[in-house]
């Protein structure tokens, strides 16, 4: 495969992300927000694990019984472990934000807490 | 601690140290050189003079219960921003962003008004976007350079500066960034951040957030990837420049019509951060002087009339402009308090601020730009009415019926004056911090040096091989 094609995990990268932003700003309700903002970080996570892939390369652990094997690149898998810790701390935040909006608000959709904000002012 | 590493640094030269032993490229690297050394210095700073004020007034109706959790998150925070400041790996500072901006939203979160949710809940979205825009620019950095050290990603990236892949990952890293700063388009988190969070975390976060992520960009334009690639190829400059102008003039239109002493002072960081972006712009050592000068300068003013709304708020329990009257009499070293931080915002001479703007409307002359010089003086004017506003509701307003009439307790007022005291010291004399800055801004042109350097030797390079066949055309490059 060459060309735009052979780059489909772009592709599948940016697709994904621009559907999370997409969720991310079109979605009224909070919590669907928050999933937007999770498949968006979800499609970095892609992005640098394809970037590992080494054509034909097997799993980075030490082999003997092949001569010169060839190894994917194991750090991006180690960062997105991180980035992936952080990505759960933050939708957890998040959604707690949300739950203690509710109890606040009566309510998880944006305009109708910009409804309620509006009146009080 | 922050103090001893600057007189180190400013003596031995950069310290670093390796994390779990691992030299770079490969491991993290810790390196305090002289501008990290000078943030440190103020983010400690600010920290140690919020810290005492802490969240135990009554006014700021945190419940008892939930003092450790302010305390947790506010040392996660510094936490994150010191190791911002001080890491050399481009990924250990989205790690460490990460940290410090998910405690940001806990203590955001944890103001009176039912809006420091909603708040919280826009800078986390905002935030986290920003956060992950910055990771996939350091991806595909990595991508191209394979290194995630920032000295290394420097030198591999002044071989393949024009590829495409560099200038995405460039757009990136400066948006995330950007949104993190509040640059002008993309500020609209902080007005109601800043508004609705307890005042103190108010005073740190406007005294250390935003300040922390300007020296990151400033960083990483200058050092990662070369003055010569951000202004002379990109011409970043000229994008730069305008929004810097725009958000220095409409920051303080909107900080003239707030009827909320701290949705103003909130407003006037915007404008704030658009005289920092505006000094970065100029792309001049000179203008990274004066940029690193007035972030010390702003983060001393800023804090100190964060901490002075906290003190007004502990009394009056109100932050309302029309609520102030008769301030002036009712809590007169409060309020002189916040006549000094207005007069640094302003920029009247004998303060911090005149420094800055000193250095700042200097370096703009220097580089040619009198009609930037200019808006900056203009830009002032603007400071002066909303600053007048505050100051005229406190001299001149009537005092509400049954006004409280006490002076805020002394453990407020000690730490908000240590803070705008320090902005009339650092205003009078001003040798220590213009010699730190100016020293930071030499050691990080540095990079911008080397930068021209390399980049007119390509340029001549380029020069001879344009003749030869396989020579990269754009076309080869874009499709790589």
């Amino acid at each position: 495969m060459s060309g735009y094609l052979g780059l489909w995990h772009y592709w599948a990268t940016i697709a994904l992300s621009m559907l999370g932003l997409y969720t991310l700003i079109a979605k009224n309700n909070l919590v669907k927000k928050m999933m937007g903002l999770s498949i968006f970080q979800v499609s970095v996570i892609m992005l640098y694990v394809s970037m590992a892939k080494v054509t034909g390369g097997t799993a980075p652990i030490l082999r003997t019984d092949i001569e010169n094997p060839v190894y994917s690149n194991p750090l991006p898998h180690v960062l997105m472990l991180t980035a992936i810790v952080v990505g759960v701390a933050t939708t957890a935040v998040g959604l707690s934000l949300i739950v203690r909006i509710r109890e606040e608000y009566g309510t998880s959709e944006d305009d109708e807490i910009r409804a309620i904000d509006r009146e009080a002012m | 601690m922050a103090l001893i590493s600057l007189d180190q640094v400013a003596q031995l030269g950069t310290l670093t140290y390796y994390l779990g032993g691992w030299e770079p490229p490969w491991g993290i690297e810790y390196r305090i050189d002289r501008t990290s050394a000078l943030v440190l210095v103020v983010v400690t700073g600010i920290a140690s003079a919020v810290i005492p004020i802490g969240p135990g007034e009554k006014s700021y109706q945190i419940p008892g219960h939930r003092h450790a959790m302010y305390y947790a998150a506010f040392l996660l925070c510094l936490c994150g921003l010191l190791g911002m400041t001080v890491t050399a790996d481009a990924f250990n500072v989205f790690v460490f962003l990460e940290i410090s901006s998910l405690s940001t939203y806990t203590l955001i979160g944890l103001g009176s008004n039912r809006r420091a949710l909603t708040a919280a809940f826009n800078y986390l979205i905002m935030g986290t976007v920003g956060g992950t825009f910055y990771l996939i620019g350091v991806g595909l950095l990595y991508q191209m350079t394979g290194s995630l050290n920032m000295a290394d990603i420097a030198t591999r990236l002044s071989e393949m500066q024009s590829t495409r892949t560099v200038v995405v990952a460039f757009a990136f890293v400066t948006m995330g960034l950007a949104v993190k700063l509040a640059v002008f388009p993309v500020h609209q988190w902080l007005p109601n951040a800043y508004a609705y969070s307890p005042s103190a975390v108010s005073a740190f976060l406007a005294g250390t957030g935003t300040k922390v992520v300007y020296y990151l960009l400033a960083r990483i334009l200058m050092t990662v990837f070369g003055a010569a690639f951000v202004f002379d190829i990109l011409g970043f400059d000229r994008l730069l420049m305008p929004i810097s102008l725009v958000a220095m003039f409409a920051g303080s239109v909107a900080a003239i019509y707030q009827t909320d002493l701290k949705r103003l002072l909130a407003y006037s960081s915007i404008a704030q951060v658009g005289y920092l972006t505006l000094a970065l712009s100029l792309g001049t050592t000179e203008g990274i002087a004066a940029g690193l000068l007035h972030m010390f300068n702003h983060a001393l003013m800023k804090g100190g009339l964060f901490l002075v709304v906290a003190c007004i708020v502990c009394r009056t329990g109100s932050s309302q402009i029309s609520e102030l009257g008769g301030l002036a009499r009712r809590m007169p070293m409060t309020f002189a308090a916040l006549i000094v931080g207005g007069f640094g915002l302003i920029g009247v001479p004998s303060t911090v601020g005149f420094i800055s703007k000193w250095y700042l409307v200097s370096a703009a002359l220097g580089s040619g730009s009198y009609v930037v010089a200019a808006l900056i003086l203009a830009s002032s004017l603007l400071a002066v009415v909303y600053v007048w506003k505050i100051v005229e509701a406190c001299v001149f307003g009537k005092a509400p019926e049954g006004a409280p009439q006490e002076e805020a307790p002394l453990g407020m007022l000690i730490p908000t004056w240590a803070l705008l005291g320090a902005t009339l010291v650092f205003g009078l004399s001003a040798d220590f911090t213009t010699h730190a800055a100016t020293s930071a801004a030499e050691q990080l042109s540095n990079g911008v040096k080397t930068a021209k350097l390399i980049s007119r030797e390509r340029r001549q390079l380029h020069a001879h091989t344009l003749a030869e066949p396989n020579a990269v055309t754009p076309a080869q490059e874009s499709g790589q």
